[in-house]
Order: C-alpha cells, then structure tokens, then sequence
C-alpha cells in the first residue's frame, strides 16, 4: 500500500513533517516498513481539513468519521503527530491482512 | 494595466504582443496573428518607431514570431529579430560640435596611446590608435567627447555580440550564456528571448483541467519582487486561475541544493574547490571561460529541477513549467542533465501577460497560502543568498573550512575565477550568479528596482521554516535516503 502525505503549503502549515515523523515510527513499531511505501504530495486538494493524508488502493477499516473514500483509495482528514497512531490502527492496519 | 507596470517600453511592447497572441491561442484568430495582431500593435497611419508603418509592423511580426516560439532550429533562447535591430553606429570614441578646441586641451594630456591631435583648434582622434579606455571623455571639460557603443556589445560580458556584414547584430551561440543581459538592454528590442507560452497553453489544454495529467507551477523565489500588483499569495492564485493545478515554490528545491552542496564540499575532501550549479548562465560561462574548473561546480542539479523530481516523483505523470526571471532557464530545460524533470519554462513577463489576457484581476483574487521552504531557500533569489545559506547549513552539519564568497555578475565571476586560477584566490566556495544582483535583476524580470532585494529579505523572513530541516527531511523520504 501507499500512503501519500500532503505536503502542499496549508497541510505544511498544519505540521505535515510532523505527520510524517509520527507514520514512520507508526511503521516501525508494527513492523510493516516493507509492506507500505510511504511518499509525499504536492497538495491532495482538501486544504481546510487538517493535514491530508492519501492512503491509495484500499479503503478504511472502521470508516471512522475522520475518514472519506476516494477514486484512488481513501483519504484521512486532520491527521497530527499525535493521533496518527490511532488512525493507523484502526483504518490502515487492519486492512493489511497480516493475521 | 499600464506601461507603468515594466520598467521599459521594449518590455511593454513586448507584453502586448504576447497578451495578444496569448488571448488568440484562447478565444480564436490564432491563424491570423501574423496579419492582424501588427495592425493593433501599431495602428498608424504614420509611424511612431520606424521610418515607415510597415516597417513598424514588420517588426511586430518578428515580435510575433518570438512569442510563438522564435526560431526553433536555434538551441539558444536568446535571439536577434533581424528587422528591428536598428544598426546601432559602433563608431567608438567619438568627438562631437561641442568640442572648442580649448587651450588646455586634457584630452590629449590624458590619452594613454598619444592618439589625441588638435587640428584646426578641434581634438581629432586617430583610430589606429585609440584603445578606447574613454579617458578623453572622462577629462574632457564641455563633455565633448563620447563613445558610441552598441548597448548590446556594451552588455555582453562574454562578448558573444558582434556585427556582420549587413550592420545587424549576431550573436555567436559558442560564446553566449543565454544569460539575457542584452534582451533587457537593447533601446530597440532588437534581441529577445523565445517565448514557449503556447506550448504551455497546450499542455494546460490537454490537462483537461487536471485530470488526464496535472500540471505543476514552480516558481522561482525572484517572484516576489515582482508583485506590484497585488500580494504574492493572490498572484499564486491567480496562476492557479490559469489552470494549473498547484503551485510550489522553487525554494524548496532551494533548501535541498544547500544540503546537497554542503555534503558535497565534505566529500570532496581537504583542498576543496566548488561553484555553485543553481544559475545556468554562470554554469555556462564557466565551462566556456574557465573550463578548467568545469570539474568543480557542483554535481547537483540547480533548485528548479530539484522540486520537479520532488513532484514527479509523488505524481509520476506530472508535467511541471518553472517560472521565472531567467532567459538561460530557457536553455537548461532542454539539457541532458536535468533530466527531462521540466516540461516547459515561463518568463515573468509571459506570466504577467498570461494573466491579463485570461481577464484574471490579481488584486482581486483571494489569498493561497504558500509556505514550502524556508529562509535560506527564499534568499536564493538575492546574490549573496546561497553563500549565506552554505555557511549556515555547513555550520549546522559540522563541516568545516567552508569560505563561501558571492559573485554578483558575470564581471566579478571573471575576476574571482581568475583569482582562483592564478591561486591567489582566498575563498574556496563560489557563488556564481551571472545576473547582478542575482535572480532579481534577471532580463525577464518586470522591475528591477532596488526594492527587489527588500522584498526577497521580506518573504523570506516570512517562512515559517527558519532552517532548511523541514525540506531535507522531505527529500530524503521522497528520495527514499536513509538518515543520517
């Protein structure tokens, strides 16, 4: 799976370095470094929702309200350095099938 | 919008051509600009340049043909329009009626080769002798004496000018830089620079509005200085407008050559020498001047195909024009070496034209937050702002014996690079910009006010990154390195 951080001026703003800090020690602790590439992106289009991050070719585990279903895959609304774990748990993990 | 708006009338002449054929490539008539677009430039009956309304109007159609792409056989950006270079006289020094024929007569005290005579109580000058150094009209007491210089020849560092048989000016592609030094300073708008603006109307057409491929904006930092008409934040929207479907700054692309120059110096060990890469027309100077030193300008690519990479790299069917103030970005593109990251390049003065022939009012358009890079990668746009920036990143990783020193000009390149050659050079990190004052006095800059540099202070001041970390860390995923 990918998973596309914005990096465009407003999520930039909103402390997207942060996010991607925070989902690479997400990947870490789960051990599943290999089996996501994580990459940047030049503004996703939904500047007024908190940092965006695209997560390509799935859909959400919980469809938590944090969340909307996109052509592409699915996107996360208002992700920060502090809750990106749980989003990660609950919408991302479950979906990689590793039980 | 009003001539005000340029610093010059060529440019003025130039922007309206440009708005027409632009306007023309959207609402129709496109076929008929050679024909129709001369006529609402230069209505007549009488002409106001030339010696007649079609010759008027024959250059508009050079001008025409400039803005739809020049001459594409030509690999340079920067081209003579036969038709309107005016044979400037090239006499050299020369003495005018003003001259008295005065008792003390300093100009034949002050010349250096003995070429000065007083013939019938009139200073005459003997061309066989004369080198030109301009020290008779300097001592001169009625100002009596002047040199007549073609102002191409004149702003040629590289002397790449010369006149051919015909008196018109010719620009030897072995020599020129494409740094388009003479496209600002030509009084006829004689030499300009191949405009690409349909292939970009094209490639934004084809897009169809993003969705086949988008199409990316990266803007030189330089733009900043450039915004009398409304805030940068609303011309980023309003190039938005145009229909591309984001705009980053090239500063960031910026902020990574500063890593990457910073740990190239290291790597390059004891006794190190570097140039900087980032201004296209001093990498050509130096491997044309001093091709000796071609070994030593960095290895990195220059800030505007940085940030392409980063945003091909996240949308791999990405197409990205770079706008900026650069006639010699022009050439760049097209080079091997970028890799074929930039799909097209844009003037400030196309960007401008572009605008207005689209009816998008920038002062009216509503604010785009742009915040991807950071102080130092804003301050690129200055001379002096990469040596700052170096200094600050080699501090920050731990290198040491970095001696940055900035070139400001293609005159102080020469002089600093014959220091080095002669080794008598102190600094061992050089900065070249060919343009002086750096990207802010580039040719295809709208003004070029002394306020250009208070703006870039100003813009970078306003980034929210005070370090280049945030941009490295970004590189670095993107590129998948590993930390260090």
């Amino acid at each position: 799976m990918t998973i596309k951080v914005c990096v465009g001026s407003s999520c930039h703003l909103k402390g997207s370095y942060d996010v991607i800090e925070a989902f690479k020690e997400v990947l870490k602790k789960y051990d599943v470094e290999d089996l996501i590439d994580l990459q940047a992106s030049f503004c996703l289009g939904h500047c007024a929702k908190g940092v965006t991050v695209l997560c390509e070719g799935s859909e959400p585990a919980a469809r938590g309200p944090q969340t909307e279903v996109c052509d592409e895959g699915f996107i996360l609304h208002g992700v920060n350095a502090q809750n990106a774990e749980e989003l990660f748990a609950t919408e991302i993990y479950p979906k990689l099938n590793l039980n | 919008m009003e001539q005000k708006l340029f610093d010059t009338n060529v440019q003025w002449i130039k922007y309206k051509v440009l708005k027409e054929v632009i306007r023309r490539a959207y609402e129709g008539g496109l076929e008929n600009a050679y024909l129709e677009i001369p006529k609402v430039i230069s209505p007549g009956p009488k002409s106001e340049l030339n010696c007649c309304i079609y010759k008027e109007r024959a250059i508009v159609q050079e001008r025409i043909h400039m803005a739809m792409g020049g001459d594409k056989e030509n690999p340079n950006p920067v081209q003579v329009m036969e038709t309107a270079c005016d044979e400037c006289p090239s006499a050299g020094m020369l003495v005018t009626p003003a001259c008295r024929g005065c008792l003390m007569h300093a100009c034949q005290d002050v010349c250096p080769r003995g070429a000065i005579t007083i013939v019938n109580h009139r200073c005459v000058i003997d061309k066989s002798k004369c080198i030109e150094c301009g020290k008779c009209s300097q001592a001169c007491p009625y100002s009596a004496i002047i040199a007549q210089h073609r102002p191409c020849m004149q702003s040629c560092k590289v002397k790449a000018i010369s006149i051919n048989e015909e008196d018109k000016a010719v620009i030897d592609n072995n020599k020129c830089i494409s740094c388009g030094a003479c496209v600002y300073k030509c009084p006829f708008g004689a030499i300009t620079d191949r405009s690409l603006v349909l292939d970009i109307i094209k490639m934004l057409k084809e897009s169809e509005n993003n969705t086949r491929y988008r199409v990316y904006a990266v803007i030189a930092p330089a733009i900043v200085s450039q915004c009398r008409f409304g805030r940068i934040t609303q011309v980023v929207t309003a190039i938005k407008k145009l229909g591309f479907h984001q705009v980053v700054e090239a500063a960031l692309g910026a902020d990574i050559t500063l890593y990457n120059e910073a740990r190239e110096f290291r790597e390059k060990g004891e006794g190190a020498v570097m140039t900087t890469s980032c201004c296209p027309a001093f990498v050509s100077f130096v491997e044309k001047n001093f091709p000796e030193f071609k070994d030593a300008i960095s290895s990195s690519v220059s800030p505007m195909v940085t940030t392409a990479k980063l945003i091909k790299h996240s949308d791999p069917t990405a197409r990205v024009v770079f706008i900026g103030p650069c006639a010699a970005k022009k050439g760049e593109y097209t080079l091997a070496k970028t890799g074929g990251m930039i799909d097209s390049v844009m003037s400030f003065e196309e960007l401008q034209a572009f605008v207005d022939a689209r009816g998008i009012d920038t002062t009216q358009c509503e604010d785009t937050i742009l915040d991807n890079a950071s102080y130092y990668g804003r301050i690129f746009a200055k001379s002096g702002g990469l040596a700052q920036g170096v200094a600050y990143v080699a501090e920050h990783l731990g290198i040491e014996g970095v001696k940055p020193v900035a070139m400001n000009g293609i005159d102080q390149c020469r002089m600093q690079l014959s220091l080095l050659r002669a080794k008598k050079a102190t600094a061992n990190f050089f900065e070249g910009m060919a343009c002086d004052g750096g990207c802010i006095g580039g040719p295809l800059c709208i003004t070029h006010s002394p306020r250009n540099v208070v703006d870039v202070d100003k813009y970078g001041n306003e980034a929210k990154e005070k370090t280049i970390d945030g941009s490295v860390r970004l590189y670095k995923m993107s590129m998948g390195e590993d930390n260090e």
